[in-house]
This record gives C-alpha cells, structure tokens and sequence, in this order.
C-alpha cells in the first residue's frame, strides 16, 4: 500500500520513532517567531542556561501588535511597546534574524515567509501561531504551536509528536465566476465543522484546488485550523515551483535541479489510503459568509440567517441562538440586507497582493458607501510596495478606504484597529469570534470580492449584485 | 512541572461549546511578556455580566471546569491555559478539545480530560442542582467522581505518564540529542537556511498617516 504526502513529510523529518506509546521526535526546517508567543519562550531559555540550536533555522518578524498608521512614531500603547522591544533584544541576544516594523520585509509572518522563499516544498514549518498551516500550500507540514513547543524547538529543533490522522478533501469541478478560494474554504469548515478536522491533517486535492494559483492555496491551508486541523496541505507543483524559483532564499543552479527532482516525488500515491475522505463540488459553490460566532457558522450569500428551531442538534441549537444574539441578527433576515459598518481587507487569509488585485477591481471607478468605513492592511511591507507600483493604492484612496501600513491589524485587533461595541464588519479575515475584532464587534467573514461590493453597497454583496451599478470609465 | 495525580474541587458547569482561546483570553490581555499573572484576563468579557457562572458565588473559587464540546479551538496561544491555571482551574472536562489547546494544557499541568457528551450532561445537572459541590479526579484511575457518579475520561497514555511524572519535555527529548546530530548530517544542501540573509533591495517604507 502506498503512502499519503501527509504521512512521506513526516517520515522524511522524523529524528526518532517513540518506543512504548511515546511521541515521535520531529524535525523542524523552519521556525518562526513573532512579538506574542515567544517572549514566555525565550523566558525559559534563558532561566534554564540554554541557546537557540539553530539560529540559521529560525526567523521573526513584528506583526500582531504593530500599529498601521504613523509607524515611524514610538508605540503609543506601553504594552505593545514593551513586547516588540522585547522580541528585538531576544533577538539581539540569540542571534536571530528579525523584520523590525519599518523594514521593507516586515509584515505578517505568513505572508513574509513565502516570500522571501523560506517557505517551500517539503519541510517541516513551525510557528507559535495557528495560522502557520498557511505554509502547507506548498507541500509543507506546517502547524502552529503553543509557547512550550517554541521553546522546545529553539531549543533543539525538534518537536516530540504523535502521528497525525490523514483527511483528504477532495474539490472537483470549475469554481463559478465571482466565487473564490475563500469561499471554498468557508464550505469546507461549514460542512465538516469547527472540530471535524481535529486529529488530522488535511490534504485539499481535485482539479478545483489545482487550477487555484499558490496565494490562493495559502487562503484554503490558511483556514484549516478552523476546521480543528492543526494543518492543510496541498502537493506541491508547476505552479509551485513557479512561485518559489528566483525568490532571494531559493534554491539556484544545481540546487534548483535536486530540489526539484525531489518535489515531484512528493504526492499522495495512488493507491493509498486516507483514514477519512470529503468530497465537495467547486460548480456548486457560490460566495460564502458568516453568520455566526465561529467560523463554521456560514452560508451562501443567497441565504437567509438561520432559525436556531430548525437544528436538529441541541448544542449547535445552542451554539446558534447564543450566536445570533451576539451578532444581534433575526432570523429569517436574508444575508445580504445585513448593514455593514467596517470593511477590513488583509490579514494571513487574504492580505496578499492577488487579494488587493481582486478587491480593487471590483471597486474601481465606483462610489464607496457613505456608511462604510474602509480598512485596507497589505499582508507585508512588499505586498504594499507591489500595490504601490502598480497603483492599487491609488485605487483604494480614490475609493475612499484607508491605506495602512503591514501587520495582523483589525483581524484579531491587539493594536489600534479595533471595532467598537456592536460594530459590524465584513472581514478577509479567519475567525469571526465574539470580540475577535474588538470587544462587542460583530464579524462576517468574506472573501476579498464580497468585501469590495460589500463597501460599495453597504450591506453583504457580491460583485455579481453591482452589474447594475454605474461603473466609471476607464 | 508540578506533579498531578489526584484532583478534588468545586466544578463549574459553562454550558457552552466551541469556547474559543478568544473568550478563554481575548487578544488584548496577550500583551505581557510574563508566563503569570492573567488571572484577571480569564473569561475577560463574559466576567463582566453578573449572571456568569464564576460570578456566581458558589462557583467563584472552582477548580474543575465542565465545558461544552470543542473547548479550546482557535488561537494557539498559551496563554489560555494560563489563564485558566491562574485563576485556580487544575483540570478541564469537555467532549472535545482543540488539538493546541489539549498540547499546550498537558505541558503545563492542566488536565484535559475528555469525558462524553452523556456524561458532562450528568455533571451538568449534579453540579447545577447542587452549586460548589466538589468533583474529584484521579488521573490514575482516569476517572471523575463527583458524588455518586463517577465516569471515566479519556487522556494519551504518555501525557498522563507525564503529567503523573511532572516531566518537562526538553530535558526529555535532549536525552537524544546525538539522534538530532545525526540526522541534520543527512539534510540536504538546498534547504532554506535565514541566515545568512537574503532579500530583495531594501526600501524606505512609507508611513500611513489618520485619515482627517
């Protein structure tokens, strides 16, 4: 019998097998570090005399704290101040390479990765942050972990593990126009749930997910985690291998050759066996969003906010009517008559340069609703250069959103950016839970188009709403 | 880590499910740089309305949280379970747990014991009819007992072999570290190394500034 990719990953990065019931010793190729879940790590390094392995292995960036406006100012709240200036003296006494706010490859730590080319097929990539299986796009075992296992792999490069179960879902068919990775993703978690993938990694295979270009399949193995899967992979190929040749990091010459040679191998073989499989059709799928307070809690655009009555089951009744009560909606409501107050665009889900291109499309030479306000937070400092050079900003300003310097920002709000009570947004972002983005705020999440109609009309839409709407000439 | 083989405390029923670490500790209490002290950060937004259960008086001091299924799912902070440990919390029972949150709980000592669905309805209802009535748990007989009702739960073998040891897991894996020595001799050339750095030409970032 044939193996998964899921399970060659880690057989190709396994240092030890456990003996009687023990965990196995894992290899970890890449490990980075950001201002929250490091500094307790670094802590404990240092109170136990230890040092960082592999400095060569391991990267940080600033990302979840740092502000989005006036950030050649000092950090106006002390704690954040304290945290960053924490995570560059740790880095500063370890030896670690860091992208300090200010710095042209600062950013979202899964957004910088992949495009310095650290990230590529067939490692393993590690991250105190649950976003981290964003880097199984590429083939990668990828997960988050907690601040233990952050000190645990500074200090020796390795993480004690069980074997994964594997999960295949399995996407067929051409997704229709106006729908996106987001979207699929979003079914995916409706139709497994929150917790359907705990225990798993998730391999996402079907024409639908080939044909998604590789920032698209960041978006799917982003979410995984919402899915209770630690991560989500995808084989890697063309497309791959297209995107990682000539970043700075990858491979050159006969480097290049090897890699690659090696890449190819890595597929599920044809005859192995997945402990679970999902199938979903692309053709079926249309916009997705949220309703609810988790992001399993989402339906068609075309939908109507659920009746709690009609579920069968009595926790997710449950879970549904304490829902709707946060999000302050009745059901019955149809989704796209529900008023939105904020639109954020970024985030590790959908803050790359692909998303700003989709969602400045949409809005280009039409009027921005006078309600909405607009947020838009490039994925990185590069991705906000792209966008410069190739006048998206111009776009967005002339739409009326405001352009914002790179970080984490209103996905989960530790900075500035922040909803007030009751607040209602249409977010890129992943977790639509209570008081994610400011406390009392109220979260739909969406892909980048819905998001961009959504601030041209005011309430939930998709571009497929706005044929009727004056586009400006271009 | 401090050694766990029996726990007796007041339960607290929290009939809800998917508590995700944002409401176990919302995102603004993560800006410490301590490993203590969150206390205050459990629960942050649900403390503040007087009907929830640890503002009830009975509850207050609990220790053994009874939770709904999928307790712990979202953000991989740590911070969670320290939060729930400094508040008094030595053990949470739910159906279902997120796979970071049962990590991180087994390496600091809280114990996350998976009981079935059944079963916490049981509890639901003891510790509901009878406020700050205690449960007990022993990890070596994977049960918990509370009054006349005793059920078992569910933990990974080696967890529970640590968890009773109170053994930190660097220490361990350190023990092979010849095995780790080893096997980066036979990493191939082309893996991505950080340093030394390489990117693309270094420019000046401009800052955004408030809209007027």
């Amino acid at each position: 019998m044939g193996t998964t990719l899921a399970e060659k990953l880690w057989t190709s990065h396994l240092v030890r097998k456990g003996e009687d019931g023990a965990p196995d010793l894992i290899y970890i190729d890449l490990h980075m570090c950001h201002e929250v879940t490091s500094p307790q790590a670094f802590e404990g390094l240092r109170l136990a005399g230890r040092q960082v392995r592999r400095p060569d292995l391991t990267i940080a960036t600033e990302d979840h704290n740092t502000p989005t406006l006036d950030i050649d100012l000092p950090i106006a709240d002390e704690t954040s101040r304290i945290q960053i200036d924490t995570l560059r003296s740790n880095a500063a006494e370890f030896g670690i390479r860091i992208h300090s706010l200010g710095d042209a490859d600062q950013g979202v730590v899964h957004v910088v990765g992949p495009q310095l080319g650290l990230t590529m097929p067939g490692m393993t990539v590690v991250c105190g942050d649950s976003h981290t299986s964003t880097h199984g796009a590429f083939g990668s075992l990828a997960f988050g972990i907690g601040t233990s296992e952050v000190e645990h792999v500074l200090a020796t490069q390795t993480l004690p593990l069980k074997p994964f179960k594997t999960m295949a879902i399995n996407v067929n068919g051409e997704l229709p126009e106006g729908t996106t990775a987001k979207d699929i993703i979003l079914a995916i978690i409706a139709k497994i749930g929150t917790g359907g993938g705990q225990g798993y990694v998730l391999e996402y295979r079907g024409d639908a997910i080939r044909a998604l270009s590789m920032e698209a399949r960041m978006t799917v193995c982003n979410m995984s985690i919402e899915a209770g899967a630690r991560a989500g992979i995808i084989a890697p190929d063309q497309t791959t291998f297209d995107y990682v040749e000539g970043r700075p990091h990858a491979p050159e010459g006969e480097d290049w050759d090897a890699a690659v040679e090696y890449w190819k191998t890595l597929v599920t073989d044809e005859d192995a066996v997945f402990d679970t499989e999902v199938n979903l059709d692309a053709a079926d799928l249309e916009p997705f969003v949220t309703w609810g307070t988790n992001p399993g809690q989402g339906l068609p655009l075309s939908a109507n906010v659920p009746n709690p009555e009609d579920i069968a089951d009595e926790v997710d009744r449950e879970a549904a009517a304490n829902a709707l009560e946060y999000m302050g909606l009745t059901p019955g409501t149809p989704l796209r008559d529900i008023a939105i107050d904020t639109v954020f665009l970024g985030s590790c889900t959908n803050g790359r340069i692909e998303d700003l291109r989709a969602a400045a499309d949409v809005i280009k030479g039409r009027t921005k609703a006078a309600s909405v306000r607009f947020l838009v937070v490039p994925g990185s400092a590069r991705v906000r250069l792209q966008a410069e050079a190739e006048g998206l900003d111009q776009v967005f300003k002339d739409f009326g959103a405001e352009w914002r310097n790179a970080g984490c920002s209103m996905c989960l709000g530790m900075n500035p950016d922040q909803l007030r009570p009751q607040e209602r947004s249409a977010s890129t972002s992943n977790r639509n839970f209570e008081g994610r983005q400011g406390k009392g705020g109220r979260t739909h999440l969406v892909s980048p188009l819905v998001a961009a109609a959504t601030a041209v009309r005011g309430t939930l839409s998709s571009p497929a709403d706005l044929v009727d709407a004056p586009a400006a000439l271009v | 880590m401090e050694k766990f083989t029996t726990h007796t405390g007041v339960g607290v029923p929290l009939r809800r499910s998917n508590v995700d670490t944002d409401q176990i500790i919302p995102a603004v209490y993560l800006k410490r740089v301590t490993k203590t002290g969150f206390d205050d950060a459990l629960f942050a937004a649900w403390r503040g309305d007087s009907e929830f259960i640890l503002n009830q008086h009975a509850y207050t001091h609990g220790s053994v949280l009874v939770a709904g299924p999928d307790f712990g799912t979202g953000s991989s902070r740590e911070h969670a379970v320290w939060a729930l440990k400094d508040y008094g919390f030595r053990v949470v029972i739910a159906s279902r747990f997120a796979d970071i949150f049962r990590g991180n709980s087994g390496k600091q000592g809280l114990l996350a014991a998976v009981v079935s669905q059944e079963n916490i309805e049981l509890l639901w209802k003891l510790l509901e009819s009878e406020p700050g009535k205690e449960i007990t748990v022993s990890l070596g007989d994977r049960t918990v007992t509370c009054g006349e009702l005793t059920v078992p739960f569910e933990i990974d073998d080696y967890v529970r072999w640590r968890l009773m040891e109170g053994l930190d897991d660097i220490g361990l894996t350190l023990q092979h570290e010849e095995d780790i020595t080893a096997f980066e001799g036979t990493r191939a050339a082309w893996r991505p190394q950080t340093l030394p750095a390489k990117h693309l030409p270094s420019v000046e970032i401009e800052a955004a500034r408030p809209v007027a």
